[in-house]
């Protein structure tokens, strides 16, 4: 069987933010690299596999910056193999692996293990972030510069804060030396202790343990300042509050080096979720979901650029994990396969920011952060290309993930991935994965 | 009239009617205990199962009288607080007991949604008998039956709730039963232990009772654990007990029938003293009378009765 190794997207719109692109055009692929773009093709000439994407977009592979992969260590969960079938499903080229998994990836062995498994196992491309601290116990700092020679991209203690300001302070220093940046997970451990939902009146009412916003805000503001004093990277994680934004945008305007995502949630749902839903452990996660204020306040920093990215924060729990008692269920939801139509249902459909501005922040920004070669359809580049259809209309249920803890289960959200290419080779395709 | 829902998961949930009804219905059954038989055979072949994940004396003695003064019969299940995160899960446990047939499924828990998770996961009636910080409806009901049969009615009465208002489920319950019905509540206590937001639910926050004393109708105290002074949510249990414990001096402006009510255990000397615990104005132990018809009125009517015909126990 002839083998064909080009690949040629017909009649889409292409929207490349990285090249301020956006007309309906054809990409040649050929040898997993983008080599031409063209308003007109000569189709016929190319003995190329054609996929038409007349009416679909066509644009960079998205790249997801805050996974939880879950291997090693709860495979039970998600391994990296069903996590870049999630990703691919989900029009992601790229994910980030996050280093909470058991043991933590705070070593050279640790990084290689992710990297071999998903070479092998992977269908999208995984890169692996390191810890700050060995065992992500915010007390002594990992061995960051070895990891980065393995291959991490940054850093970061996720799931927890670095309380320690000392220890923090090294780590925007040492970490500037590799270019890394430190992604914060926010949060004031003393403040949110035994916490389950946001501060407020639901809390009130629910009786439930508050999380009041500051503890998210204190880090941030302690970290901008931080940042401000070593002239170190910070990348705030999975931002949630309207004075989080606040934060960051005075910090820019100061030019102080912070970037910020947020996560598809925290401008989709508030905390009004948990009690129309009587007590549903699938809204709960970490920082929890805020108030209508906080929302308005996201898509604010969303339009102005104050947030840079969306991520997805996809943390997979299993069902008897989740139907459990709110108090002892686990934090967290998946995301991969929901973040896309989440975005254009409640963003691009809703006028919040445009087409283009949201596909720079699920490629080109995230590269950007991370010092990633992708997220763009130059011509040279790896041949990662996301097909989106901004009209499909699907009710979420079906998973690609091996969890189905999602809030957003039969709920109607428009736009979706049709075709995920990763170094020219096509992983999904019409809501299915291909398989070698 | 008869209740629209299956379960009884908490008093947000009722209407002022609804509320109304179980305690119109409480009264017959209340007369019925001082007769010489105290039993109805209205339940008859009904099973009641007690399922109680917290330890609980009165609550759980109290759902077992009604249940038995309305022939039921019962079983009591207790699960040590261990085994919720050890042993078999809340749903696998509830499931197991409709797979018995049980009619009826009190349960108690120290997590608050407890309750929601049994109403979702069965088809029996649940009622909740206290979940965590959320809500405690029966001991609501007693509560406001109690005020309805000193007072006549709820509706104009300043009602004061005294204590840790942030972790009491029946803070929580009163506040949504006593508004419904038209009171004007109170919540007393330090600013650490009042909830954020809680004047979204109609109340008034008072750290200082001399400023509201004169004007009480009622005052329902609340026990103070032990365990929040080492959350340091007050420094000592003596300085809680000078600025916000009951006691005869601190009523010295009260009106002369206010009514002292407290939901039990008393820590006396703590939140309530004994002089004021025995005093006339008490009516501690009527409470604990009362939730037992309260209980019959909310098993009676769950179980598809008549509000209108409970009259005829009066017979």
């Amino acid at each position: 069987m002839e083998v064909k190794v080009k690949l040629l997207i017909l009649n889409g719109i292409v929207c490349d933010p990285s090249n301020k692109f956006e007309k309906k055009a054809d990409i040649l692929i050929e040898n997993g690299k983008i080599v031409n773009i063209s308003i007109k093709s000569k189709k016929r000439k190319l003995n190329a596999k054609i996929i038409d994407a007349k009416g679909k977009y066509v644009v960079p592979g998205l790249i997801d910056m805050h996974t939880h992969l879950r291997e090693p260590g709860r495979e039970d969960e998600e391994t990296i193999k069903t996590g870049t079938r999630a990703a691919a499903m989900g029009g992601f080229t790229t994910v980030c692996s996050m280093p909470n998994t058991q043991p933590v990836i705070d070593s050279v062995s640790g990084v290689k293990f992710i990297l071999t498994t998903a070479k092998n196992e992977g269908i999208v491309n995984v890169f692996p972030i390191g810890a700050i601290t060995k065992g992500s116990n915010g007390l002594e700092l990992a061995e960051i510069g070895k990891m980065k020679g393995a291959g991490i991209i940054a850093i970061s203690d996720d799931g927890k804060s670095v309380m320690n300001a000392i220890i923090m302070r090294r780590a925007l220093e040492y970490s500037k030396m590799f270019g890394l940046p430190v992604i914060s997970h926010c949060e004031d451990m003393n403040l949110s202790a035994n916490g389950e939902i946001n501060e407020g009146y639901i809390s009130t009412v629910l009786g439930l343990k508050g999380i009041p916003r500051q503890a998210e805000e204190i880090m941030v503001a302690r970290d901008i300042a931080l940042t401000e004093l070593t002239d170190g990277k910070l990348h705030i994680a999975h931002m949630s509050t309207a004075r989080s934004v606040e934060l960051v945008r005075n910090a820019k305007k100061r030019g102080i080096k912070v970037t910020a995502e947020t996560a598809p949630h925290y401008f989709s749902l508030t905390d009004e979720e948990i009690k129309n839903t009587d007590y549903n452990t699938n809204t709960k996660m970490n920082p929890p979901l805020r108030t209508i204020d906080d929302i308005n306040a996201i898509c604010k920093g969303l339009s102005d650029g104050t947030i840079d990215c969306i991520a997805s924060d996809h943390a997979p729990h299993l069902i008897e994990e989740k139907e459990q008692e709110f108090r002892v269920a686990p934090f967290g939801i998946i995301g991969l396969e929901t973040m896309l139509p989440l975005i254009i249902t409640k963003l691009v459909n809703e006028k919040v920011i445009s087409f283009r501005e949201v596909i720079a922040k699920l490629t080109c920004n995230p590269a950007k952060i991370l010092g990633l070669r992708k997220g763009t359809l130059s011509v040279g580049s790896d041949a990662d290309v996301t097909i989106i259809d901004s009209k499909q209309t699907k009710t979420i249920e079906k998973f690609e993930s091996k969890c189905k803890n999602s809030p957003f289960i039969g709920k109607e959200l428009t736009g979706f991935a049709t075709t995920t290419i990763v170094s020219g080779k096509v992983v999904m395709d019409g809501g299915k994965i291909v398989s070698d | 009239m008869k209740l629209k829902q299956k379960d009884l998961l908490g008093l947000e949930y009722l209407s002022k009617e609804e509320i109304e009804l179980i305690i119109q219905t409480a009264k017959p059954f209340k007369n019925l205990f001082t007769r010489t038989v105290k039993k109805v055979p209205t339940l008859r072949g009904k099973t009641v199962v007690l399922l109680f994940y917290e330890p609980s004396t009165r609550t759980r003695t109290s759902f077992e009288l009604a249940s038995k003064r309305l022939s039921a019969d019962t079983i009591g299940i207790s699960v040590p607080a261990s085994s919720v995160v050890k042993g078999e899960s809340l749903i696998d446990t509830v499931k197991t007991i409709e797979a018995m047939k049980a009619d009826f499924v009190v349960i108690r828990h120290s997590m608050s949604g407890a309750a929601h998770i049994v109403s979702k996961t069965i088809s029996a009636s649940v009622i909740n008998a206290g979940d965590g910080m959320h809500e405690h409806p029966t001991q609501g009901l007693l509560d406001i039956f109690t005020i309805m049969e000193k007072k006549g009615n709820v509706k104009g009465l300043n009602v004061a709730i005294v204590g840790d208002i942030l972790h009491s489920r029946v803070a929580r319950s009163n506040i949504w039963g006593l508004n419904k019905l038209g009171a004007n509540v109170f919540v007393v206590g330090p600013a650490t232990l009042i909830p954020t937001e809680i004047e979204k639910l109609n109340v008034e926050v008072c750290h200082n009772i001399d400023k509201i004393i004169n004007r009480l109708d009622v005052i329902n105290i609340l026990r103070i654990q032990k365990e929040r002074q080492e959350q340091n949510l007050f420094p000592t249990f003596e300085e809680y007990s000078e600025i916000f414990g009951i006691n005869s001096y601190k009523l010295r402006n009260a009106k002369n029938d206010v009514l002292i009510m407290h939901p039990g255990p008393m820590n006396r000397g703590a939140e309530i003293s004994s002089e004021v615990a025995e005093s006339k104005n008490s009516v501690i132990t009527e409470q604990v009378t009362n939730g037992i018809a309260v209980r019959m009125s909310v098993l009676y009517l769950l179980a598809g009765g008549d509000g209108g015909k409970s009259e005829t126990f009066n017979s």
